[in-house]
C-alpha cells in the first residue's frame, strides 16, 4: 500500500512560530507520507501542539512553508485545512454536548433531502463512521454529554473520518482512554493506514509510539531534533533526545536535607476525590520545596485545588502544622492560622483581573490585613505594595496601570506577590513559569528558595522537568491520580522524572530496553 | 473623543464615556435653553435635580449590581413595594408612621436578599431570577391592596423628605442623593466590599481564588439594590402623597440607561459613580426636554431606546478590548 | 457492559427519543392532567365552547413562548418579545381590514413588522456585540414607543370574517386556533428543527466554542433565531387582534407576555442555558401556565392571589435547574 511516488504527501519546511517573546516552534521541518503513521514525541511544551495547530490551520506560522502534493499551501482557518484533506482531532473536544452522536458526526455537512436534514441517512453515515472508528457499540442517537470521555474520543475520530481526510492528526488521542479502548483505537489507526491515510500521532507515551509508528520525530524546545525509523533507537536514546543536555536555568543551591522529626507544615493523608485523586498521602515541612511531577493532567491540578478548599466531596485528611483542617473555600485556606496560598494555573483567568490596576490586584488577597471594619487603610496598603514591588523587582509604570499592560513575566510576579502579601506558611504553585521568559524564571526559582529558607512549606507543580530537578528537595510523580513514585535528593534526575512520568520506570529506560518492547499502561 | 482626551492631559484621567455623558449634558442644557428661556434658571435646574434624585437612588443600586456583571430587573415592583409598604405603615398608628420609611426599605431589602440568594447561591441567571422576584413582588402588592390603588397616604415626614427644602433651599431629595452618593463612593473606593465588587465583576473565578467570599458580596449587592429601590419608592410615595400600582414601571429602563450611559460596563467590573451621576442627570434632562416640547410618551420611549442602543454601540465594544 | 447498554436495537432508539423529549412530554402530561381537572370542574363541563375559549387564550401565550424558545435555544433571551407582540397587535388593528385580499396583504405586513423587529434585535446582538438582555430591553422600549405612536388609545378594528374563523370552531367543535397553532408548528418549527440552521442554533446554544471549532456559522444562526422570534411574536400579535378585535398599546400586557413566555419556556423543558428543549415543549409549558390560572378560577381561588401564585410558580420553575449544583464536585465549575 506504500505510495510509490517519490514526493511525500506533505512537507513542512523551516516553520517558526512565536507567542509573545517565546519561541514555540523554531525552523521545524517535517515530512508526512501516505500510508504511514508518523509518531511525534516531545516533553510538555516542546512544540508538538503548535506544530499540529499550524498544520490544521488553527494558527498561522510566522515563517516557513507547507507543501501538500507538491503544491505550496496556506491555511487561513481550520475549514481551509479540512477541505485540503488535513483533519485534526483536538485534545480539547470539539463536540457539542447536547446534540446526539450522529448529529455531531455529521455536524459540518449533514445529508439533506429537500433542504431538510435526512436523519436516516445521517444515522447511516454515523454508523459507518463509528464502525470505521471502532465505536460500533456507541448508539448514534445517544447525546454526547452522556458518553464517558473515552467514547467521546471515538466519536471525535468518527467525526474526523466523515470529512474524508488524507492526513489525520491525533493529539494525545489516547490520554482519556482505557487500555481496552486504546487497543481498539490502535486497530482502527492501523486499518486507516492500510487504507492509505497519513497519520500524525502526537503522544507523550513512548510505548504507544513504539507500537504504532513507522517513523518518529522528536521535538525539543520547539525544534525537530531528529527523525528516525521506529525501532531504530532505544527508549533510553529517545529519552536523551527528548530532554537534551542543556541546563539553561540558574537554580539556587539546595540546602542539606532536613531532619525527619519535625511536624510537617502540610500533611495529607489518603486524599481521594471523584476518581481523579486516588489515596494521595504527602507531607511538606517548613523550609522544604516539594515538587509534583508527571504528565500533564494526572491529577496535579486537582490535588492543589483540593488542598485549597475548592473541591467538594474529598475524602481523607489535611493537616496543617499537625492540626486537622477543614477547608471549604479558598477563604478558609487563606485565613487559617497556617495561611495557605495558591498560585493558580492560568494567571490571565484565575490569577488576575487584567483590566484592574497593579495596586488593586496586589492587595486583592490580603485586604483583611490592611483594613479595619471593612475600610481599607490606603497608606498601609500602599506601603506594603511598594515593598512587594521592590522585593520582587516588578517592572511597572506605577501602581495605577492595568495589570494587563505588563509583560507576562511581570504579571506572573504580581500573582506571586499578591499571595506573598498574605504571608502564607504553605504555598501551592501550579506551573508558575509556563510561558514566561528565562530571566524571570530564574528570579522565581531564587525567590522560592528564599521563601523556603524563611520557613515556608512549598508544594510546586511544574510541567518543566528541568525545574523540578533544579528546585525541589523531593518530587512526587503523579500517575493517573495517584502518587506513582517519590524521588528525593540525588534521585531527582530528568531521566528518572520522565521515566516515572511515562510509568515505564527509570530503571527500564536506563537498562536500554529496545523501544518496541515498551511497557503498556 | 479619544483624540480630545489625548490632547488635553487633565481629561485623560477620566473615562471617555463619562466625559461624553457630561458633554451630552451640556448639549442638552443648550438645547433646553433654546426651547425655553426658563430652562437654565437655578430653580428649574434644582427641580430637575429633585426629580432626578429618585432615579439616582435606583440607579445607584443598579450600578452596584451591574458592576458585578449582573442585572436587577426587579426594580419596578420593589419600588412599588417600598412606596406601598411605607404608606401602609403610616396607617398603623403613630409608631408605624414614625417608621414608615424604614418599613418600606426593609421590605425592599428582603426582596433584594431573595434576589441575592437566587443569584449567588442557586446560581440562577440574575436577569431571570430578578424578573421572577418582580412578578412575586407584584403578586404580593396585588394581594395587599386588593388590586386597587391603596387608600393609605404618605406621612408628613415622607412628604417633607420628598418635597421640602430644608437646607440652603436645596430640595431634600437632592440631599438624600448626596448622602447616598457619598456613602456609595466611599463603599466602592475605600472598602473591602467595593474592591470585591470590582474584582467579581472582572473575573469571578480569580476573585474566588483570591479568597474573596464572592457569594456574600453578591448577596449584599442585591440587598443594597433592593433597599435603595424601595427607599426611592417611599420617597416617590411622599412626593405624590400616595403609592400606586405601576409607580415603578417607568424607572427600570432609565435606571439601566443611566448606569450604562455613565460608562459602567454592562459586563461588569468597570465604572465610576461619577459616571452614574452623569447618566442620571443626562436621562433626567432628556426627559425634561421631551416634556417641555410636549413630546408624546410614545416618542419618549422611542428616543430612550434609540439613545441607549446608540451609546451602547459606541462604548459596548470598547469594554472587551481591554 | 457497554454493549448491552448501547445496542443499536429498536428499544434503544426510543429510549433516546424519550430522553430528548422528556421535558416536552412532562409538560404535556402535566397539561393533560390539569386540563382534565379543569374541564371536569367547570360548570359547563367538557364542552366545545369551553375548549375553544381555553384554546384561544392558550394559543396566544403558546405563540409568544415559541418565539422566546428560538432565542433561548441560542442561550440568549428576548425581553422585547412582549413589545413586538403588542406592536404587531397595534399594526394589525390598522392594516388587517377590508376585503380578503387587503386583509391578506395586511397579515403579510404584520408578519414583516415582526420579522423586522426581530432582525433589529439580532443585528444589534451580533454586530453590536451587546448583551441580549440590554439590547432587548432598549429595543423593547422603542418598539413599545412605536406601538403607542400608532395607537395612543385602544381602538381599531380587524377583518371580522378572518377573526371569527380563526377564533371559532371547525366542524366537529375543534377550535380553529389550535389548528392554526398546529399549522405554525408544521410550517415553521418542524422545518427549522430539521434544517441545518436549526442544528446550528442548537449547537451554538449548547457550546459556542465547540460550534466554532466545528466551523459552523454562528452569526447566521443567531440572526435567524432572533428574526424567527420576531415572526412568531408577530403571529401572536395578529392572533391577539383576532381575539380582541382591537389594537391596544398596553405596557402591562407586553410585560406580562414577556414574563410568561419565559415561564412557559422553562416549564416546557427548554434550558435557559441554551441548546436543549423544543418549541413544542414551550407550547405545552404555555398551556400549563395558562391552565394554572384557569384552575385557580374554577376552584374559587381568590383571584387576587393569582398573580402571586403564578409568580411563585415562575420563580420555582427557574430554580429547578439549581439541582445540578448538588452534584457539582469542583467549585470552580460554578463560574463556568
Amino acid at each position: 500500500m506504500d505510495a510509490s511516488a517519490s514526493a511525500p504527501l506533505f512537507r513542512m519546511e523551516g516553520v517558526s512560530k512565536r507567542y509573545g517573546g517565546v519561541n514555540a516552534l523554531t525552523e521545524a521541518d517535517l515530512t508526512v507520507e501516505a500510508g504511514r503513521i508518523h509518531g511525534v514525541l516531545g516533553e510538555n511544551g516542546a512544540g508538538k501542539s503548535t506544530l499540529m495547530k499550524i498544520m490544521s490551520g488553527v494558527v498561522q506560522p510566522d515563517e516557513g512553508r507547507m507543501v501538500l502534493d507538491g503544491r505550496e499551501v496556506v491555511f487561513a482557518n481550520p475549514a481551509a485545512a479540512n477541505s485540503a484533506g488535513i483533519v485534526c482531532i483536538f485534545q480539547e473536544l470539539s463536540l457539542v454536548p447536547d446534540l446526539s452522536v450522529a448529529e455531531n458526526i455529521c455536524i459540518s455537512n449533514p445529508p439533506r433531502r429537500f433542504g431538510l436534514i435526512d436523519s436516516r441517512a445521517q444515522r447511516r453515515i454515523a454508523e459507518e463512521a463509528l464502525a470505521r472508528a471502532g465505536g460500533e457499540d456507541i448508539h448514534p442517537l445517544a447525546p454526547v454529554k452522556d458518553l464517558p470521555l473515552s467514547r467521546r474520543q471515538l466519536v471525535e475520530i468518527a467525526k474526523a473520518l466523515v470529512r474524508n481526510p488524507r492526513i489525520l492528526i491525533l493529539d494525545e488521542a489516547t490520554s482519556a482512554l482505557t487500555a481496552a479502548d486504546v487497543r481498539r483505537v490502535f486497530a482502527v489507526l492501523k486499518r486507516l493506514r492500510a487504507e492509505g491515510l497519513a497519520l500524525l500521532y502526537i503522544s507523550h507515551r513512548m510505548a504507544e509510539i513504539a507500537e504504532l509508528a513507522d517513523e518518529c520525530t522528536v521535538f525539543r524546545n520547539g525544534r525537530n531534533v531528529g527523525t528516525f525509523k521506529a525501532g531504530a533507537k532505544t527508549d533510553t536514546e529517545i529519552v536523551e533526545m527528548m530532554i537534551g543536555r542543556e541546563y539553561s536555568h540558574a537554580f539556587p543551591p539546595k540546602p542539606a536535607p532536613r531532619a525527619a522529626g519535625e511536624t510537617p507544615a502540610l500533611e495529607v493523608r489518603s486524599l481521594s476525590w471523584n476518581n481523579r485523586l486516588k489515596d494521595i498521602s504527602l507531607s511538606v515541612r517548613a523550609g522544604e520545596i516539594v515538587g509534583l511531577g508527571g504528565l500533564d493532567g494526572q491529577g496535579q491540578r486537582e490535588l492543589l485545588l483540593a488542598l485549597f478548599g475548592v473541591l467538594r466531596g474529598t475524602s481523607g485528611e489535611i493537616l496543617l502544622d499537625g492540626r486537622k483542617a477543614s477547608l471549604a473555600s479558598p477563604n478558609d485556606a487563606k485565613r487559617g492560622k497556617v495561611g495557605m496560598a495558591l498560585i493558580p494555573e492560568d494567571r490571565k483567568t484565575e490569577g488576575l483581573m487584567l483590566p484592574m490596576s497593579v495596586r488593586d490586584n496586589l492587595s486583592m488577597a490580603s485586604l483583611a490585613r490592611f483594613s479595619r471594619g471593612g475600610i481599607v487603610d490606603r497608606a498601609a496598603e500602599s506601603q506594603a505594595i511598594d515593598e512587594m514591588i521592590a522585593l520582587l523587582a516588578i517592572k511597572t509604570d506605577g501602581t495605577a496601570v492595568p495589570v494587563g499592560t505588563l509583560s507576562g513575566g511581570n504579571q506572573q510576579k504580581i500573582v506571586i506577590a499578591k499571595w506573598l502579601m498574605t504571608k502564607p506558611k504553605v504555598i501551592l504553585l501550579n506551573d508558575p513559569t509556563r510561558g514566561i521568559d528565562v530571566g524571570t524564571k530564574a528570579e522565581i526559582y531564587q525567590l522560592l528558595r528564599k521563601l523556603a529558607d524563611a520557613g515556608a512549606a512549598i508544594l510546586f507543580y511544574s510541567t518543566d522537568y528541568d525545574e523540578l530537578v533544579g528546585c525541589c528537595d523531593r518530587v512526587l510523580v503523579l500517575y493517573d491520580g495517584a502518587v506513582g513514585r517519590v524521588l528525593a535528593g540525588a534521585e531527582i534526575t530528568e531521566r528518572a522524572l520522565v521515566g516515572s512520568a511515562l510509568n515505564i520506570g527509570g530503571g527500564q529506560a536506563e537498562a536500554g530496553t529496545p523501544a518496541l518492547a515498551g511497557a503498556g499502561q | 473623543m479619544t483624540n480630545l482626551t489625548a490632547s488635553i492631559p487633565v481629561l485623560r484621567r477620566f473615562d471617555p464615556a463619562v466625559l461624553t455623558a457630561f458633554g451630552c449634558i451640556v448639549l442638552l442644557l443648550l438645547i433646553g435653553s433654546i426651547i425655553n428661556e426658563n430652562f437654565l434658571s437655578p430653580d428649574y435646574l434644582l427641580q430637575q435635580l429633585q426629580v432626578g434624585s429618585f432615579l439616582a437612588l435606583i440607579a445607584t443600586g443598579m450600578m452596584i449590581v451591574v458592576l458585578l456583571g449582573q442585572i436587577d430587573l426587579s426594580v419596578p415592583w420593589i419600588i412599588t413595594v417600598g412606596g406601598m409598604m411605607s404608606t401602609a405603615a403610616a396607617g398603623w398608628g403613630p409608631l408605624g408612621a414614625t417608621f414608615a420609611i424604614p418599613v418600606g426599605v426593609l421590605c425592599g431589602l428582603a426582596f433584594g436578599l431573595l434576589n441575592g440568594i437566587g443569584v449567588a447561591y442557586l446560581r440562577v441567571p440574575s436577569m431571570i431570577f430578578t424578573l421572577g422576584i418582580n412578578a412575586v413582588a407584584q403578586g404580593f402588592m396585588i394581594v395587599r391592596t386588593g388590586g386597587f390603588a391603596p387608600q393609605d397616604m404618605a406621612t408628613e415626614s415622607m412628604n417633607a423628605l420628598a418635597t421640602g427644602r430644608l437646607i440652603f433651599g436645596i430640595p431634600n431629595p437632592v440631599w438624600v442623593w448626596i448622602i447616598v452618593g457619598a456613602v456609595t463612593v466611599f463603599l466602592l473606593r475605600r472598602t473591602v466590599f467595593g474592591r470585591a465588587v470590582y474584582a467579581i465583576g472582572n473575573r469571578e473565578v480569580a476573585a474566588y481564588l483570591s479568597g474573596i467570599r464572592t457569594q456574600r458580596v453578591v448577596l449584599a449587592a442585591f440587598a443594597i439594590s433592593g433597599a435603595l429601590s424601595a427607599f426611592a419608592g417611599a420617597l416617590l410615595a411622599g412626593y405624590s402623597t400616595k403609592a400606586y400600582q405601576g409607580m415603578g414601571d417607568p424607572y427600570l429602563l432609565p435606571a439601566i440607561a443611566a448606569v450604562v450611559l455613565g460608562g459602567t460596563s454592562i459586563l461588569g467590573g468597570r465604572g465610576t459613580y461619577l459616571g452614574t451621576v452623569a447618566g442620571v442627570i443626562l436621562i433626567t434632562l432628556l426627559q425634561s426636554i421631551l416634556s417641555v416640547v410636549q413630546i408624546e410618551e410614545a416618542f419618549r420611549q422611542l428616543i430612550y431606546g434609540a439613545v441607549i442602543i446608540g451609546m451602547l454601540l459606541l462604548y459596548g465594544r470598547q469594554n472587551r478590548a481591554v | 457492559m457497554t454493549d448491552r447498554a448501547l445496542s443499536t436495537g429498536g428499544t434503544g432508539d426510543w429510549r433516546y427519543w424519550l430522553g430528548e423529549q422528556r421535558g416536552t412530554l412532562l409538560a404535556l402530561a402535566v397539561f393533560v392532567v390539569m386540563f382534565v381537572i379543569y374541564t371536569g370542574n367547570h360548570q359547563a363541563g367538557f364542552s366545545a365552547d369551553v375548549i375553544t375559549t381555553a384554546a384561544n387564550k392558550g394559543v396566544l401565550l403558546a405563540l409568544v413562548a415559541m418565539a422566546q424558545t428560538f432565542v433561548v435555544l441560542t442561550a440568549g433571551i428576548d425581553l422585547s418579545i412582549g413589545m413586538i407582540f403588542v406592536l404587531c397587535n397595534c399594526v394589525a388593528s390598522y392594516i388587517v381590514v377590508g376585503t380578503a385580499f387587503e386583509a391578506t396583504l395586511g397579515v403579510i405586513g404584520v408578519l414583516l413588522t415582526g420579522l423586522a423587529c426581530g432582525a433589529i434585535n439580532g443585528l444589534i446582538v451580533i454586530y453590536g456585540r451587546l448583551q441580549p438582555i440590554v439590547t432587548t430591553i432598549a429595543t423593547g422600549a422603542a418598539f413599545f414607543g412605536l406601538a403607542l405612536l400608532i395607537r395612543p388609545f385602544p381602538g381599531g378594528e380587524v377583518q371580522e370574517d378572518l377573526a371569527d374563523f380563526l377564533t371559532g370552531q371547525l366542524p366537529g367543535g375543534i377550535p380553529a386556533s389550535a389548528v392554526a397553532l398546529l399549522v405554525v408548528v408544521l410550517v415553521i418549527w418542524i422545518p427549522f428543527r430539521r434544517s441545518m440552521l436549526g442544528r446550528v442554533v442548537y449547537a451554538v446554544g449548547s457550546s459556542e466554542p465547540a460550534a466554532y471549532m466545528s466551523g459552523l456559522d454562528i452569526r447566521r444562526a443567531k440572526f435567524a433565531a432572533y428574526t424567527l422570534a420576531g415572526l412568531l411574536a408577530a403571529i401572536g400579535g395578529l392572533f391577539l387582534t383576532f381575539v380582541t378585535y382591537t389594537g391596544e398599546a398596553s405596557s402591562a400586557n407586553a410585560n406580562t407576555y414577556t414574563l410568561n413566555s419565559i415561564a412557559a419556556v422553562v416549564l416546557g423543558g427548554v434550558s435557559l442555558f441554551g441548546g436543549r428543549g423544543s418549541a413544542i415543549g414551550a407550547i405545552f409549558g404555555a398551556l400549563v401556565f395558562r391552565t394554572i390560572g384557569d384552575l385557580l378560577f374554577v376552584f374559587d381561588f381568590d383571584p387576587l392571589w393569582q398573580p402571586l401564585f403564578l409568580g411563585i410558580v415562575l420563580l420555582v420553575s427557574v430554580c429547578l435547574g439549581s439541582f445540578r449544583l448538588i452534584r457539582l464536585r469542583n467549585r470552580l465549575d460554578l463560574f463556568g
